[in-house]
């Protein structure tokens, strides 16, 4: 549990939002986050992240699916229980491949999806702090984490002169926690500061 | 906005009307959050009553035995197998909207996909009921499992197409309800974050798994769906090849066709298209979704109903072709004599009008666009579909190698019927629940196109439209 202080900036149009996230990092201020309510093509690059590596994933348990598949069906069709079926061969791939490719598709599937939950920490019940409610519906609100040497004032104007349309400053926890969004449980004492000297 | 020099005759807006990020928000939650309508209440409570009697007929299914069905000597399988594939085939156009036309990048599945989908997901639950009910002795439907057990163990046929049936479409369930679901977390979150009341709140929070909207996660949320839809696009092509395979493989006259995989998936879409014809046209204008599933989208949807009509007509015809040519006299019986003619000729005629015939009419354009006519074919289509499940399935097998066995002639007990009205029911206070609790359009994936398409383009391109037609190409064209 860390709680940190944020300067937290809003901005309702895309196209803004990427000459600001431009500046921003480029004035060495450092983003935290920016949340969106749509996917907006090329703002990971933006924001200096990386690609994600979750496709990589997907094909290895892929192959997963289809090794457990070929080797549970041989192992039971040629080894444990072996089964005359019309003077075919025990070992008889061509009516295999459906099931094997079934297995493959399912093995991927349901790993990835487990997968990004696990990254991205969803799950029900879990409950984080959301910086502005209107993230998930128009806004898109850059987070700017303060460090020790962020001047605070500076970093808001900063922002407002970027094309925020509303700017605030807010102590949050960072992670997630378990908890229910109809009831308030506060974590730790919220002093929302709304301007430090 | 009157400025159309250079805007795009051919491709029509993907949403109509001047929006907003939050009117469209507004526009889609608002029936979430609105009492439902008197008319709502009356479609759910004629679903549950569906349902119930679904409920009943499977009840004396179980206690009594399969004999409640009028199955007989030679038809072993009847209604309850061809409302089976039936239901699985109206599955199909859910996932080809949301992941083959998410690969083709076709910009007019967003208002329509995440209805589909959720049509795919009720579609094979109440498909899935069949083969289950079926057995007989459904208490020990969990042999078709491969498990250790202590029977041997003994283990399910894995060169059997009824088990390659078993395995397909659990993981079509299976990758269905994580595409769709993994799609809505986003929106969950937005009617959450809007929530006022307390059950609101409550329910949505617990529903959207704590989605924050942060640009990492929509990084991993967009490679997530784009792998589901190129695993979904094959995993589709392959649930109705094998459910055709159950055929296929088989030495049954009229069955034994090489055709069955592709002219059962063409006929699964053709079907599915027009289910979701169906739903959405009552969808949009009850809820008032008309900008969002445009006139544009119901002509998209007829032109690929047309498509598919005119590949399962194709392959009607080939059929009957290779039934002549291949010299076999039992096929040619099974086709020309049983099929064509004889006490079911007629259903054979019935699937002919509706899903070849009929369907041409859509060439015309002022059809395509046309709303009535659009929900009427669409029925038309699904009785036509249903007609031709039953065809391949009871006239190819009501009359045997041995005459003796010829059964008389078949037609459903009332529970045969009450468990097909049953998964009605079961489909529809699905769909009912879902389109009054989850938003029936996809908000973020409508927020992503809204720009690229419509007024708001269009708003964007005002000084384009100030240069020269020169000057527009060798800028549009730069790259």
């Amino acid at each position: 549990m860390t709680i940190k202080k944020f300067v937290v900036g809003c901005f309702d149009d895309e196209d803004i939002l990427f000459p600001a996230v431009k500046k921003v990092r480029k004035a060495g201020y450092k983003i935290h986050d920016v949340y969106t309510p749509f996917p907006v093509h090329g703002l990971d690059k933006e924001l200096g992240m990386r690609d994600t590596s979750l496709h990589t994933v997907g094909f290895i348990y892929a192959l997963t699916g289809l090794t457990t598949a070929l080797g549970f069906i041989s192992w039971i069709l040629t080894k444990d229980w072996v089964q005359n079926y019309g003077g075919k061969p025990h070992f008889s791939l061509a009516a295999w491949i459906p099931i094997m490719f079934e297995l493959t598709v399912l093995f991927s599937g349901v790993g990835m999806t487990l997968t990004f939950c696990y990254l991205c920490q969803l799950a029900p019940f879990v409950k984080k702090h959301h910086f502005h409610p209107r993230a998930t519906d128009d806004q898109f609100v850059m987070v700017i984490e303060c460090t020790p040497n962020t001047n605070v004032q500076e970093a808001e104007g900063f922002l407002a002169a970027a094309g925020a349309k509303e700017v605030n400053v807010q102590m949050a926890e960072t992670g997630w926690w378990l908890g229910r969004y109809d009831m308030d449980k506060k974590l730790f004492d919220h002093t929302a500061e709304t301007v430090t000297a | 906005m009157s400025l159309t020099k250079y805007e795009s005759f051919v491709r029509e807006p993907l949403v109509d009307g001047d929006k907003t990020y939050s009117k469209v928000t507004e526009d889609i939650v608002y029936t979430i959050e609105a009492r439902p309508t008197r008319l709502w209440y009356i479609g759910l409570y004629i679903s549950l009553a569906l349902l119930l009697f679904g409920v009943y007929s499977i009840y004396r299914e179980v206690t009594y035995g399969v004999g409640q069905w009028n199955l007989g000597k030679t038809v072993g399988w009847g209604w309850d197998i061809t409302n089976f594939v039936w239901w699985i085939g109206i599955g199909h156009a859910g996932t080809l909207i949301s992941a083959i036309l998410l690969l083709f990048r076709q910009g007019w599945r967003t208002g329509v996909n995440r209805a589909a989908e959720a049509m795919t997901i009720f579609a094979v639950m109440a498909a899935g009921q069949f083969p289950i009910w079926h057995m007989g002795r459904v208490w020990l439907a969990f042999f078709v499992m491969p498990y250790p057990n202590t029977r041997g163990p003994l283990w399910p046929n894995f060169n059997s197409p009824l088990l390659w049936d078993v395995f397909a479409i659990s993981t079509y369930f299976t990758l269905s309800l994580l595409f769709w679901y993994s799609g809505l977390i986003p929106d969950v979150a937005t009617i959450r974050d809007r929530a006022k009341t307390k059950f609101r709140k409550l329910f949505y929070g617990i529903a959207s798994f704590g989605w924050t909207g942060s640009t990492k996660h929509w990084q991993r949320h967009e490679s997530l769906s784009l792998v589901l839809a190129g695993l979904c696009t094959p995993l589709v092509l392959s649930v109705h090849t094998i459910v055709s395979f159950d055929f296929a493989t088989s030495i049954v006259p009229g069955w034994h066709t090489t055709i069955f995989p592709p002219y059962f998936v063409a006929g699964a879409v053709f079907s599915g298209f027009a289910m979701v014809q169906t739903l959405m046209l009552i969808t949009r204008k009850v809820m008032n979704l008309q900008d969002y599933i445009t006139i544009g989208h119901i002509e998209a949807m007829n032109k690929v109903i047309v498509l598919t009509g005119s590949i399962v007509g194709c392959a009607y015809l080939t059929e009957l072709f290779m039934a002549w040519y291949g010299a076999n006299v039992y096929e040619y019986d099974a086709f020309f004599r049983y099929r064509l003619a004889g006490p079911y000729g007629w259903s054979y005629w019935i699937m002919m009008t509706c899903n070849v015939v009929s369907p041409q009419l859509f060439w015309f354009k002022k059809l395509r666009r046309n709303i009535e006519f659009t929900f009427i074919m669409s029925v038309v289509v699904n009785v036509g579909m249903w007609f031709e499940r039953f065809v391949i399935i009871v006239t190819s097998i009501f009359r045997d190698y041995l005459p003796s066995s010829w059964s008389l002639y078949y037609r459903p007990s009332i529970f045969e019927i009450g468990f097909y009205l049953g998964t009605f029911g079961l489909f529809f206070t699905c769909y009912f629940l879902f389109s009054k609790y989850f938003p029936v359009i996809a908000i973020w994936e409508i927020k992503h196109v809204l720009k690229t398409s419509g007024e708001n383009y269009k708003a964007k391109m005002e000084d384009l439209e100030k240069i020269s037609a020169e000057e527009f190409y060798a800028r549009t064209h730069q790259h």
